[in-house]
């Protein structure tokens, strides 16, 4: 095991890639001289030379098309936006062009590209640059979704999105850039569509993904002080969703949080818990409980801010009306 | 070259370019221009104590844009620009005060609090923004600029954008629409030479960027954006064309930032050498004030004088905005909707 930033993961990830395929490069803004804005493709450029870490203009719809396109012409397109707040410039590319292509091709045409970058909030930026649009993202059929909560989760997951041949979105999280793990020192691939129970339990199942998984395993340390056991699942990859692992906790502990830092309407805790309903429902002892971040735009002041995220003492007192002891 | 002269009522005025300054004026642009300077640099210095958070983007050195296009421009001629927007908001006549609060994330803040460094807007003073994403101020310029058109109501819309932003693609898109139906709309590419840490030529194939509305037959000038003069003249011209019913009209003033693209970046993509030459050779507030000294129109002791009372100001404003609350936490729940519909909370992300 290496002890490694969840930055480092994801930078390894792409190294090996890259070494090991020759279609793989990297683009994006800032990714080349200025080693990534949030340092993530730190070197890659002395390493790999200028025709395969590309700094682009700020033209989001632009690269993102190259992407699609150079995908489609059989190269691995690792294109880089800087956050996923600007990810929506390029929309048309992602869910028109890469996620249809296949399909409107009749499987003539593949598009293995991944789309990657940080999403959700960082700290105090407002509401433009605060938001999780992974929900987009999963609702649309033929991309695959996929939201690392840890280094080592980063790296597997990073290697399999690159080598799948379908459109991976890849959402990081600006907070969890520093976050340092353990990492296997040998190689290792995560295949995508499979979930992690991150901390077993018998009394209350808590399904959070990217920075709540984090919240949801603080959470679960103030619960097990007030003798409820919670189990931690992080789906790790959101489209597809293993909702077998999901349903099986839920079996055995009969109680569900859902946690997630989005909007609330129609997003993920939206969908796992109808999935639960639909094939759990006689598991369930309490109706499925959903901690999301406020349905608001997100303010500057921080303690608007503080406010509009869900916190680890709403994931707490979720729990405890879940199971009861509210 | 600037050159002392008296007017026909014989009081003290400076020549630029044909263009005559009052004392008065020179003194208005000069101050503000050290005020935004001050300003930004208490900002700096607020952010370093973790008193302001997130991004925080300041623009010293390129206070002659904000100045001299204010200065040319009528208080009902719409104002828009990038999260770079305290030296413009502060340039329109916003409470600064206001704008301190904002930075500090406080109730009085000119947008309550709500939308910090990046998002300054003042509506009566119809200064609409303070966006954040690169290049979408752009359409929403067009936009402005088409009511004016629609209503004939004589404004100009002064969008401007960054030598970054100048090559998203909702630029052109607005380039053409504004050219096909003759919108009043100045648009002012600020080329600071740098978008983050990209210089120009590695992101732009043509680099003159004022070259780049010529095949919407948009005509564009380059100007220098380090002399308040300058920008003024040239700014007032652009914003005659496009109040005449002419058109729009691309400005690209060459400008630069002396501080890193926000307080995180410690710019090491470019030489201490090449930053001093802007600074100490081409400084706007410098560069005004030698022109009224040389001029016989003022003396260092009075601009050394204005320095510490603006410093001293600056530092009250700082104070006073601090001594702010935060907002009220029910804001979070305001101005999501115009109207409200009953109810229109349904989630409101609490247990139970
Ligand atoms: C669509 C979009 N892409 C990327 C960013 C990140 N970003 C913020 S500022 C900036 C550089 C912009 O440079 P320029 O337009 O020259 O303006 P300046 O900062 O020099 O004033 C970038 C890439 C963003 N905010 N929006
Ligand atoms: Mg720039």
């Amino acid at each position: 095991m290496n002890k490694i930033t969840y930055r480092e993961a994801l930078n390894q990830a792409m190294c090996e890639e890259m070494e090991r395929d020759a279609n793989v490069f990297l683009m994006g803004e800032e990714v080349a001289e200025y080693n990534g804005a949030y340092k993530v493709s730190q070197g890659m450029l002395d390493k790999f030379g200028p025709k395969r870490v590309i700094d682009t203009p700020i033209t989001e719809l632009g690269f993102a098309g190259l992407g699609v396109g150079a995908a489609m012409a059989g190269l691995r397109p690792i294109i880089e936006f800087m956050t996923w707040n600007f990810a929506i410039l390029a929309m048309d590319q992602i869910v028109n062009a890469a996620a249809k292509m296949l399909y409107m091709s009749g499987g003539m045409y593949k598009v293995p590209v991944v789309f990657r970058g940080a999403g959700g909030s960082a700290a105090r930026v407002a509401a433009q640059h605060s938001q999780a649009l992974e929900n987009w993202m999963a609702n649309v059929p033929g991309l695959k979704v996929v939201m690392p909560s840890n280094p080592a989760d980063a790296k597997g997951l990073l290697k399999a999105a690159i080598r799948d041949d379908d459109p991976v979105v890849f959402i990081e999280n600006e907070i969890n850039y520093g976050d340092v793990g353990e990492v296997p020192a040998e190689e290792y691939i995560i295949p995508l569509g499979k979930a992690d129970i991150k901390r077993p339990g018998r009394d209350v199942t808590l399904v959070a993904h990217s920075r709540m998984t984090g919240f949801a395993l603080a959470a679960a340390e103030e619960l097990a002080k007030q003798g409820i056991d919670a189990e931690v699942i992080d789906p790790r990859t959101i489209r597809p969703l293993d909702e077998k692992t999901i349903l099986q906790s839920v079996a055995k502990t009969n109680r569900c949080v859902v946690v997630e830092e989005g909007w609330r309407f129609a997003g993920i805790g939206a969908e796992i818990s109808a999935r639960i309903m639909e094939k759990g429902f006689d598991d369930l002892d309490a109706p499925v409980l959903r901690v999301t971040g406020k349905d608001v735009p997100m303010a500057y002041a921080a303690n608007l801010e503080a406010l509009t995220l869900p916190s680890v003492a709403e994931i707490v007192e979720a729990a405890r009306v879940a199971t009861g002891r509210a | 070259m600037a050159t002392k002269e008296e007017n026909a009522s014989g009081t003290p005025a400076l020549v630029f370019e044909g263009r005559e300054h009052s004392l008065e004026s020179l003194h208005e642009m000069h101050d503000m221009m050290l005020f935004i300077r001050r300003f930004e640099e208490k900002a700096g210095q607020m952010y370093g104590l973790k008193k302001i958070g997130g991004f925080c983007h300041l623009c010293n050195g390129q206070e002659a844009v904000c100045v001299g296009m204010q200065h040319a421009a009528r208080p009902e001629d719409y104002m828009l620009t990038s999260y770079r927007d305290h030296g413009h908001v502060l340039a329109r006549g916003s409470d600064p005060t206001a704008v301190m609060a904002e930075l500090l994330g406080r109730a009085g803040g000119i947008v309550k609090g709500k939308g910090g460094s990046m998002h300054m807007f003042d509506a009566e003073r119809n200064f609409v923004g303070g966006n954040g994403i690169v290049g979408e101020q752009v359409p929403i310029g067009l936009g402005l600029g088409f009511s004016s058109w629609y209503r004939d109501d004589g404004r100009v819309t002064l969008c401007i954008m960054g030598d970054g932003g100048i090559n998203q693609g909702g630029v052109y898109e607005s380039f053409n629409m504004a050219a096909l139906w003759k919108l009043p709309v100045v648009f002012l590419i600020e080329n600071n030479q740098y978008a983050m840490g990209t210089s120009l030529d590695r992101a732009s194939a043509e680099t003159h960027l004022f070259k780049r509305g010529i095949s919407f037959k948009i005509p564009g000038m380059q100007i220098d954006g380090m002399d308040v003069l300058a920008v003024e003249k040239h700014m007032s011209e652009a914003i005659e064309h496009a109040r005449s019913g002419q058109g729009p009209i691309l400005v690209e003033a060459i400008t630069y930032r002396y501080r890193g693209h926000s307080m995180s970046d410690p710019a090491t993509y470019r030489t201490r050498e090449e930053v001093d030459e802007w600074r100490t050779g081409r400084d706007p507030i410098a560069r005004l004030e030698n022109q009224m000294i040389e001029a016989g129109l003022a003396s260092e002791d009075e601009f050394k004088q204005k320095d510490r009372e603006i410093k001293k100001r600056v530092t009250a404003i700082a104070k006073e905005a601090e001594a702010q609350p935060e907002p009220d936490p029910a804001e979070m729940w305001t101005d999501v909707y115009a109207n409200p519909i009953e109810d229109a909370y349904p989630y409101p992300g609490k247990v139970g």
